[in-house]
């Protein structure tokens, strides 16, 4: 071990690090808002990273039919949900998102695939394919629960997290892909080589990390749903619509955790079930956030990233071990540092 | 879960009179691979390639039920169970992977049903005692590509190794052959080094594995997780020669690996480079068939050499029926003892990824012959001589 080293590995670690921070922003968010503890994050990684591979290769991704399947059933569960209040105005907004949406994105993709338009392009593309999944998820299986349980919301998660790895499998097959960089440019500093790839990556996760903050405190959408997220039933008697803020939360998660998948696209091979392995270290920063505070998760999941890399080296075969095992320490701080509250059920 | 059942039976014009009398039994073949989970690169060629085997041997019509384990050892149990308890089944095919075959030999022993697996270790066949004796696999022993691989190195004059391996069963497996073949050609392994499937970086092993400084460097990895240290050692000013094992051979690899994988050395099946071998070698009109029936149905290019292990499941299951048949009947433990005995009886049966001689001893018969090495060239396999 030498500086050379040290560096290496601190700047791998930072670089998975800021993936990892921006998968625990968004489960701190969603589950804020809806309490839903979102596992199937790490699968929108996997659909985005695949997507734009797809894109890449300049072929039609499955994930297009995927999303257009989501979008029917998100119109029929909305349709029944709001049978009893529905007006014209409602339908059609309903099937403008649900059903024309969708169908408007497979067509542009079919369109713009083959002509291989380039990395920018082909990246928007992939996040507008993967992002109104999210929200169709909400729709489809959280939404009729809103009220429920965070138990029963995470057995939900657990159960669309599945659905969706064998989904994958269908629609992406069995093997990896990776896709082109944003940058190929190599930048040297004495010793230290830093890949284009990795800057952007960072410069992203600081970049949203400061665009959400702007949301939050200035939007009045981020407002409401930091209201919904202190008081649910506080929020809904001054007349925000908790369930619209559901949808928000979801969409914004969608999209983070697609954008995350794009930016380690063309850094490692992507798996249809690589997902629930980076979604599950961004969980961990998470938790070391207590779920609550998004600075905290943010430097937690740096900190995953650089005791991944350094066990990697150090003892490679017990790495995983490592990096789950730092959650312990954690846990016992919190709980011997707060008193008990129960659980506001 | 997915339950592909393919059931054919013999029309009566196709079946001749003389044929008649044997056509209510039927032979069951039960198949559990895994074509879902981490092993679904393996699976899903091997579930395309059993919709190409026969469905009549010996003139007796033959019945293949399929179900997907996931690569779960509990789930491929409780296959196993269900083919034998409830289909009634003569023989069973599988599992894709070394764990979930290995729990499988205990119920295929109990209830006395040869079993075929697809899988590579040798534990699973060896040393042979009264459970496997009921147990036969068609892939090559991962000892036999060892010892190419390590031979390869000394003729190469190489002295230190350093070894990259998966962090399950496959990577424990060349941990144990590869040290073992090491040592035979006093070859040092100067770094060890593990990985998961789904890691999204090894910069730190690279890293490790390079500040020993070894001659090469071995990857044991399968399929396209393979290539993720093959490129972090490229990326790292890594000059040494890199060696991959056979778990890499299927065209998804060279599609992922790209030109970081060029040059790179590994053992493999002869089918893999089935067209550039010499005309006078039996194997290469096998697995050229296949390759065309395989590829007729599945599309140009789609080839994985894992699939052809499930069709030489069905060559030497072919080849065992016709002397089982003519000593008692589909269905009843005579003819499963009867099929067991005929398979290790097999004597020189050309296969797609070799030459069968099965002894009571070797349930596997494979022999150099079922090994080539292979180097990328191009993007495309090249035999080497």
């Amino acid at each position: 071990m030498d500086a050379t080293i040290l560096l290496i590995l601190v700047q791998d670690g930072v670089v998975n690090g800021a993936i990892y921070a921006l998968l625990a922003l968004s489960l701190v968010l969603v589950f804020a808002v809806t309490r839903v503890i979102f596992i199937p994050q790490g699968e929108f990684v996997a659909y985005g990273a695949l997507t734009y591979a797809a894109l890449d290769t300049g072929q039609l991704p499955g994930s297009v039919w995927l999303l257009c399947g989501l979008g029917l059933a998100a119109c029929v569960c909305g349709l029944w949900q709001q049978r009893r209040t529905l007006t014209a105005g409602a339908t059609t907004r309903l099937v403008l998102q649900t059903v024309v949406l969708p169908a408007a994105i497979t067509a542009l993709a079919a369109f713009v695939a083959p002509r291989k338009p380039g990395v920018l392009i082909e990246a928007l593309l992939a996040l507008a394919i993967v992002t109104p999944m999210a929200p169709y998820l909400y729709r489809v299986a959280f939404q009729a629960l809103a009220e429920a349980s965070v138990l029963v919301l995470l057995i939900a998660a657990v159960g669309v997290h599945l659905a969706m790895v064998g989904l994958g499998l269908v629609f992406f097959g069995p093997e990896g892909s990776r896709a082109t960089g944003f940058s190929d440019a190599v930048l040297s500093f004495g010793a230290l080589t830093v890949q284009g790839q990795a800057l952007w990556i960072v410069g992203l996760t600081v970049v949203l990390m400061g665009a959400l903050y702007g949301f939050f405190e200035f939007t009045l959408f981020g407002k409401a749903l930091r209201a919904t997220a202190v008081n649910r039933l506080g929020a809904r008697l001054v007349g925000i619509a908790t369930a619209q803020s559901g949808v928000i939360a979801f969409t914004l998660a969608g999209a983070i955790g697609a954008l995350s998948g794009v930016l380690i696209a063309p850094l490692t091979t992507v798996y249809y079930d690589t997902g629930f392995l980076v979604g599950l270290k961004g969980f961990t920063a998470a938790i070391i956030g207590g779920l609550a505070s998004y600075p905290a998760a943010a430097l937690a999941a740096i900190l995953v990233g650089i005791v991944e890399s350094f066990s990697s080296f150090w003892a490679s075969a017990f790495k995983e071990v490592i990096v789950f095992t730092v959650i312990i320490p954690v846990l016992l701080w919190r709980s011997l540092r707060s008193t008990a509250v129960e659980e506001d059920e | 879960m997915s339950r592909f059942r393919a059931t054919l039976i013999m029309s009566a014009l196709a079946a001749g009179l003389a044929a008649a009398p044997a056509m209510a039994d039927t032979i069951r073949v039960g198949v559990t691979i895994s074509t879902t989970g981490p092993a679904a690169s393996l699976g899903i060629p091997q579930r395309n390639s059993i919709a190409l085997l026969p469905k009549e041997i010996a003139g007796q019509a033959v019945e293949y039920v399929v179900l997907d384990d996931g690569a779960d050892t509990t789930k491929a149990v409780a296959n196993t169970r269900k083919l034998i308890d409830e289909e009634k089944v003569d023989v069973i095919i599988g599992s894709s992977t070394t764990p979930a075959s290995m729990a499988m030999i205990d119920v295929a022993a109990e209830k006395q049903i040869p079993m075929i697996s697809l899988a590579a270790s040798s534990r699973l066949i060896a040393p042979m005692d009264a459970a496997r004796r009921w147990v036969f696999k068609t892939p090559q022993n991962d000892s036999l590509m060892a010892d190419a691989i390590a031979d390869h190195m000394q003729k190469n004059g190489v002295k230190t190794v350093g070894f990259i391996g998966f962090n399950d069963a496959y990577g424990d497996g060349w941990v144990g052959e590869f040290t073992r073949a090491a040592k035979e050609r006093n070859l040092t392994i100067v770094g060890l080094e593990r990985y998961a499937r789904t890691d999204t970086s090894v910069t730190g092993q690279v890293l490790k594995l390079m500040a020993a400084k070894p001659d090469v460097v071995l990857i044991a990895a399968s399929g396209t997780p393979a290539a993720l240290p093959q490129k972090t050692l490229k990326e790292r000013g890594y000059a040494g020669t890199i060696y991959q094992t056979h778990g890499i051979a299927n065209n998804d690899f060279l599609r992922v690996g790209g030109k970081d994988v060029e040059g790179t050395i590994l053992p493999a099946g002869p089918i893999l480079v089935a067209a550039q071998l010499p005309d006078s070698n039996p194997i290469k009109k096998q697995a050229l068939e296949y390759i065309t029936r395989y590829e007729a149905a599945n599309g140009p290019g789609s080839v994985a050499t894992f699939g052809a292990h499930a069709y030489d499941a069905a060559i030497l299951l072919s080849a065992a029926v016709p002397a089982a048949v003519q000593k008692a009947k589909p269905g009843t433990a005579a003819f499963h003892a009867a099929l067991r005995d005929a398979m290790e009886a097999q004597q020189n049966l050309v296969l797609t990824h070799g030459i069968a001689n099965m002894t009571p001893q070797d349930h596997n018969g494979f022999d150099q012959r079922a090994r080539v090495m292979v180097t990328i060239q191009g993007g495309a396999w090249k035999l080497l001589p």
